[in-house]
């Protein structure tokens, strides 16, 4: 074999070796997605999305209540979150080598590892047990703070992104600092700080462990955020459990239901990427 | 195309009169007691513990264009951001000297650095407009800095892209983004935005280096123009360049140190140190 053969062969084997990397990372989604859809998909109807549990015994009913529970639980998270994160974020792509972003950016990272559940205790401990009642705000504080560190260092890496050359552009041009970064910096890196956050609120819509602490759960619609709130990821481990068959197909509708949301979201993220005027090029 | 000008890729040949080849009106050799829009005095420059830039004293004169030559590394970038504090944005930097800008001290205590930055406009390296609409690139200067109303804002956004000799390249686009330009139109969209804000000075840093030869000559061209309004201070690794646009020439050496300061002409035909000869002779640097 003459050595320009050989580079071929061993070209082609490790193209080979990455392509069957890309199928076993991808098939297990699709079996979750095909399960998902085979098991769920029966169980989807317009009733699912408009009415609420039937009890035990019956067929029928939905899930309306979850669905409206996880919108406003997600919801407040996502309005106390997100400008935290992004106020944060700003702040150590602004000021990168003072003391308090480097502790910050530490401590976003150590949170950002931290298992979900260790969060939904301490919501319990701060909020839930002084208050003597399970409540969905309390479910909002507990996602918020796992979504902060998120959208802080999404934040931070694409303000990063943004070149050099035009905050000097924005400042040679007798823009103020603050000016700079908001309609400048913050401008040019908005769409990828949309995707993000959209990615981030995807993420926490799934989020069941904080919540079992904090949200409890809850047969009924209710509005009241500062009473047990029910919520789709809590529907699922809730009828999973349980010990009748049809609550097994609701489980699985609600899961479905719960990844469609997410799917949603992440669509909607790459949409937002495609920016009007496309990305700066230096 | 003007057949005067040299074509910038030639070979430098020493001491050949190049200045007289420059497309209009020959440079005018320095006026004595006309007072320079900038003034510097004894000024250094430290970046940490690096001094980038030794005692200089340098002026530059009203409505004419003054180049800045030299090797790489030799302060003269440093120089030219020191004129509107664009420096400020390195961390751990120093400065001692005065520093006058039409009578304003830069790194005095009172200086209102966004209405400076206004006054003194810059055109950087590599051509950056913001990823906005050509209007927009325009508009937003004079817009922040309440320069005009809204209503008069086509008017000054048309004047000032017909100075930069833009207008009938883009007015059929405005809307369009600015990053769709080419390199050297953006180069000259650039110029339009620093003119938007009504300066009195033009600093440039390298305006061509990323410019291919024609875009650069329309730039120079374009420099030419503007010297009848505005005060005009380029950076320049371009020899050739230099001869061609500016009217009084600075040479500075590695150390941050300026050796000679003079009328082009002088200075190309007449150094009178023997390191600016070695330079621009192009024995060394």
């Amino acid at each position: 074999m003459n050595r320009r053969t050989l580079r071929r062969v061993k070209s082609n084997v490790m193209v080979g070796i990455m392509a069957s990397a890309v199928v076993v990372a991808v098939l297990p989604l699709l079996f979750i997605l095909g399960s998902l859809l085979l098991r769920g998909a029966s169980s989807l109807s317009l009733a699912f999305f408009s009415q609420l549990p039937v009890p035990a015994g019956e067929t029928g009913g939905g899930v309306l209540h979850a669905i409206v529970g996880t919108l406003i639980i997600v919801g407040i998270a996502s309005l106390l979150g997100v400008p935290i994160g992004v106020g944060a974020g700003v702040y150590c792509a602004e000021y990168p080598g003072s003391r308090l972003a480097l502790v910050t950016r530490f401590v976003a990272d150590v949170m950002n590892g931290t298992p979900s559940i260790v969060v939904g205790v301490f919501a319990w401990t701060v909020i839930v047990a002084p208050q003597h009642h399970y409540s969905g705000l309390a479910g909002s504080a507990a996602l918020a703070i796992l979504m902060i560190p998120m959208v802080m260092r999404t934040t931070e890496e694409l303000l990063k992104l943004v070149p050099n050359s035009l905050r000097e552009a924005a400042l040679a041009l007798g823009y103020a600092r603050w000016r700079t970064t908001w309609s400048v910096m913050l401008r040019t890196a908005l769409p990828g700080i949309v995707t993000g956050t959209l990615l981030a609120v995807a993420r926490i819509a799934g989020e069941t462990a904080p919540l079992l602490f904090t949200a409890l759960g809850n047969q009924y619609l209710s509005f009241n955020p500062n009473a047990p709130m029910a919520a789709l990821p809590l529907v699922v481990f809730t009828y999973s459990i349980g010990p009748y068959e049809e609550w097994h197909q609701f489980a699985w509708a609600a899961a479905l239901v719960l990844i469609l949301v997410v799917l949603v979201l992440s669509i909607a993220a790459r949409m937002v990427t495609r920016e009007r005027f496309g990305a700066y090029r230096d | 195309m003007s057949t005067t000008l040299d074509s910038p890729v030639a070979p430098m040949r020493p001491m050949a009169p190049r200045v007289k080849m420059a497309p209009r009106e020959p440079a005018r050799e320095p006026v004595a007691n006309e007072e320079p829009a900038i003034e510097v005095r004894n000024f250094s420059f430290w970046y940490g513990r690096t001094q980038a830039l030794r005692d200089v004293s340098f002026t530059a004169p009203r409505r004419a264009v003054t180049a800045l030559i030299g090797p790489s590394g030799c302060g003269k970038s440093t120089l030219l951001r020191s004129i509107n504090r664009m420096n400020d944005l390195i961390p751990d930097t120093r400065v001692s000297g005065e520093l006058v800008v039409e009578g304003t001290s830069v790194y005095g205590s009172v200086i209102d650095l966004v209405a400076h930055r206004q006054r003194v406009g810059m055109v950087f390296q590599r051509p950056n407009p913001f990823p906005k609409s050509i209007f927009d690139n325009v508009a937003y200067g004079p817009m922040l800095n309440a320069l005009c109303t809204r209503r008069d804002l086509p008017d000054l956004v048309e004047e000032c892209l017909r100075r930069a000799a833009l207008w009938d390249e883009v007015s059929d686009r405005l809307d369009s983004p600015a990053t769709g330009l080419s390199g050297g139109q953006q180069q000259r969209l650039c110029i339009a935005r620093a003119l938007g804000n009504r300066p009195t000075v033009l600093l440039m840093d390298e305006p061509c280096s990323a410019l291919d030869p024609i875009a650069t000559q329309k730039v120079e061209e374009l420099i030419f123009e503007l010297k009848r309004d505005y005060t005009i201070v380029i950076v320049t690794h371009n020899m050739q360049q230099a001869a061609r646009v500016s009217d009084y020439t600075g040479f500075f050496d590695r150390g941050g140190v300026l050796v000679e300061l003079g009328g082009t002409n002088q200075i190309f035909t007449n150094p009178k140190q023997e390191r600016t000869e070695a330079y621009i002779t192009g024995r060394f640097g």
